[in-house]
């Protein structure tokens, strides 16, 4: 057995008085090893991410602050040190990565400054061997052009490149342990594999041990030594990440394993004869930025190249891609909120493409929306029963109908219908979007278009609202434009997948046939970057 | 999570500050029951000390300064509350059809608020007075006229966030007009920087307000507290309360404002309060 690294003992962290609950640690007692990777999952509020910062020394004092229990790292307990040592300790013995590495770096510095301040903080190096090490640095996390990286700033860089100049920065020391607090849930399918093979080589080179928090299990499977679940601020569970992940033992962790959406994909179920409803043809959507008053350079970007799809009725269509592929501008083109540049869309027949405002109003109650954040697209300052009953009342139906169906949607999505008379800041995210989807189909649409509706939420809350999605396209007789980054949800949802890149269509077909034998390269790689891959395939039929 | 009312009330200076404001709320309705008589009436000898027959004192006409405060309270805030509702008003509509419309209407309403902001704002109202001759309505008007751009700022900022935020695309998806967009959904949102600023407001009204009757232009059949502190300047050294009792008023009141604008921010934005 290998040494320990860090121990946390019996660890307590407070929360204010006015929190649902006393602490956001109660009592976590964990080990850390040397040349291991240990994952930290829970979902959001179960007090993973106050741990790493307990830490660290983070924590947002004076409303939280750790009230028990000691930390103990090579020989100290850190919670009993003053700021100066604990400061030496930060970036030095122990570092930090964070999940937004555009807010991690100095926007106003160049990348290769940045590194080397480090180590001028730290080390007593010379200025020539500085710039050598950092060069090295960017070398070990397998940036390209070393010499040109050192002298970019942090936006002149992609996202994937970002976070491994912070893990450049975070390894300059030679760290005894690094806090990695979500460090791919910021990115990019394809990018976040990239950044989880990188971590995992530097670990294994450095022999540095690795605390990384994650709400996601696939990344677990991909990572993980070993395991610890949270919940509530306790662990419920912890082992070899074999042993938890093939054979849970708490309830609790059954249910999150449970949940994480499988690889199967879903069959055809509709008769080939039915008609089609959404015909996209030839689309075509260019942003152009023009700089200032005086015009100048002029940026283009091609959103969505010559896109033609079709949707038929009471079928669904997931739309897969990475950000900046243009799926969400295509739908957001559907559903009338952008205007197209050419090309037609038609729905049941009647071209809603190239219509002002004014004129598309008529044709608003075929066409609902669910939005990716429940907690940004309901009125803060409106009822719930107000909320829903907003478009059935536009169109003509008198209040007293209106707020009387929307009790019965809430009941169909699993609330209270007394939740008529509540505001929205008393429901959870996943309460929200159920209020969301009894928004959107209020007004008895035909077509629903969701543009991410479950990536804001928790893995658990994420297969009932998915369960909820699916059980009312079939009562409701809907169909469905499912925009999503992950292949995953897009299997359990759609019986079509349609995947884009760069604001084209690569590949498009049944779910089946595409999860079978995938053609376009692309495809392959979004595959490929499916994080825990292996483990998924062999949950079996959930 | 506390509420809005128990942050505001859990505040002592919001209540200071409140209690200021409500006795001189209470003193400028109840004017005419206080001091029965004509505030501009000669009622005993010039420049009689504070403490005799008149608790503050007569000024150098023998005008009773109590009656003068009490009226003057009324003018003052009668003033100062109706010139903030007009600039609120009138920079809530610019502010919010520049930042919900965007593009040309934008910018030219907001190059219109910039030529305001421009021109000092004091030397403006005693401008304005200057060729509209000095009436209470003219005073309102003027003052108004000086302060609405800081509003227009802040609620054009506000609406542009608040545009961007996914419940606004819903009501555009739900078929919603554009006004009714702009009323129901995104101004109500709107409501808390506007509240504070407003508020605060109110105190850079009574202040111009003073300073223009101070001067001489403030309305001419109106005690208001900078006249009283304008006619008695030159007896500064021979009556001290001449201009010390109303300056005292002015810097309560002011004070008693800032105190309450300030907790209304900390209790609307209680985050920014921790910090």
């Amino acid at each position: 057995m290998t040494a320990i690294v860090l121990a946390i003992d019996e660890l307590k962290v407070a929360l204010p008085a006015w929190s649902d609950r006393m602490f956001a640690v109660g009592g976590v007692s964990l080990d850390i090893r040397q040349k291991e990777i240990l994952c930290i999952v829970g979902e959001s509020g179960s007090g993973k991410s106050m741990m790493g910062k307990a830490i660290l020394g983070l924590l947002p004092a004076p409303h939280v602050r750790a009230v028990g229990g000691r930390i103990m790292f090579e020989g100290r307990d850190l919670l009993a040190l003053s700021d100066d040592e604990m400061r030496s300790i930060r970036g030095g013995r122990i570092a930090m990565i964070f999940q937004e590495p555009m807010t991690a770096l100095n926007p106003l510095m160049k990348v290769g400054q940045q590194i080397e301040e480090v180590l001028e903080i730290h080390t007593s190096m010379t200025p020539p061997q500085r710039r050598e090490r950092v060069l090295a640095l960017i070398r070990d996390v397998h940036l390209p052009e070393p010499e040109r990286m050192v002298a970019s700033y942090p936006h002149q860089l992609s996202g994937g490149q970002r976070q491994r100049v912070v893990i450049a920065m975070a390894l300059a020391l030679e760290p005894a342990l690094i806090i990695a607090d979500e460090p791919t849930t910021a990115l990019d399918v394809t990018t976040q594999a990239q950044i989880l093979h990188l971590i995992k080589e530097l670990q294994r080179a450095h022999g540095t041990a690795v605390l990384f928090i994650t709400h996601d299990f696939g990344v677990v499977a991909e990572i993980a030594d070993r395991v610890a679940v949270m919940r509530h601020g306790e662990i419920v569970e912890q082992g070899p990440a074999t042993q938890v992940l093939g054979a849970p033992q708490a309830d609790y962790t059954k249910a999150l394993v449970a949940a994480v959406p499988g690889l199967k994909p879903r069959l055809q179920e509709l008769d080939a004869d039915s008609n089609v409803l959404l015909r996209v043809t030839n689309l075509e959507k260019t942003y152009r930025t023009s700089s200032g008053l005086f015009g100048g350079t002029v940026r283009e970007v091609h959103a969505a190249k010559k896109i033609s799809l079709e949707l038929k009725r009471e079928s669904s269509l997931a739309l897969v891609g990475e950000s900046g592929s243009g799926k969400s501008t295509l739908a957001r083109c559907i559903i009338g909120l952008e205007s197209v540049d050419s090309g037609l869309i038609e729905i049941d027949g009647e071209r809603i493409s190239g219509r002002t405002r004014a004129e598309l109003r008529p044709f608003r109650k075929h066409v609902q929306m669910v939005f990716q954040d429940p907690y940004a697209s309901l009125n803060p300052r409106q009822r719930i029963g107000d909320i829903i009953a907003l478009g059935p009342m536009l169109n003509g139906v008198s209040r007293e109908q209106a707020i009387g169906e929307a009790r019965e949607l809430l009941r169909l999505v699993g609330l209270k219908p007394d939740a008529v008379d509540r505001y929205p800041h008393e429901f959870s995210g996943g309460q929200r979007q159920r209020i969301g989807i009894a928004r959107a189909l209020a007004v008895k649409p035909k077509l629903i278009v969701a543009d991410e509706p479950v990536s804001a939420l928790d893995v658990s809350v994420q297969k009932q609202v998915l369960e909820l999605l699916n059980d009312l396209r079939k009562s409701f007789g809907l169909s469905m434009l499912f925009i999503t980054h992950d292949l995953r949800v897009a299997a359990t949802v759609c019986e079509e997948i349609a995947i884009m890149q760069r604001g084209e269509i690569v590949e498009r077909g049944a779910t089946a046939e595409i999860f079978a034998a995938p053609s376009h390269p692309y495809t392959r790689s979004l595959f490929d970057a499916v994080p825990g891959r292996e483990w998924i395939s062999s949950l079996g039929p959930s | 999570m506390k509420t809005f009312w128990s942050r505001f009330l859990g505040n002592p200076r919001v209540y200071l500050g409140l209690i200021w404001l409500g006795l001189l709320l209470a003193v400028a309705i109840a004017a005419n029951v206080l001091a029965p008589t004509d505030p501009f009436a000669i009622v005993g000898k010039p420049m009689a000390a504070p403490g005799g027959e008149f608790w503050l004192g007569t000024d150098s006409l023998g005008r009773n300064v109590l009656a003068g405060l009490i009226h003057g309270s009324r003018a003052t805030l009668l003033i100062a509350v109706l010139a903030t509702l007009f600039a609120v008003a009138f920079g809530t509509f610019i502010g919010a059809v520049a930042g919900y419309h965007g593009g040309l209407i934008d910018n030219v309403l907001m190059r219109f608020t910039e030529f305001f902001q421009t021109i000092p704002s004091f030397l403006f109202a005693i401008v304005l007075i200057a060729v509209l001759s000095p009436s209470a309505l003219n005073l309102v008007v003027a003052i108004a006229t000086v302060s609405w751009p800081p509003i227009a700022r802040v609620v054009r900022g506000e609406v542009l966030t608040v545009k961007s935020r996914e419940f606004v695309q819903a009501a555009v998806v739900a078929g919603q007009g554009d006004a009714a967009i702009l009323i129901k959904q995104v101004l109500p949102n709107t409501l808390s920087p506007l509240i504070v600023t407003g508020s605060l407001l109110i105190a850079t009204a009574i202040l111009v307000e003073s300073a223009l009757s101070f001067l001489g232009l403030g309305a001419p059949n109106l005690m208001s507290w900078g006249f009283m502190i304008g006619a008695g300047r030159s007896f500064m050294r021979e009556a001290w309360w001449l201009v010390t009792v109303p300056g005292v008023a002015i810097l309560l009141t002011v004070l008693a404002i800032n105190l309450v604008g300030e907790g209304l921010n900390d209790a609307l934005n209680p985050r920014l309060a921790d910090l």
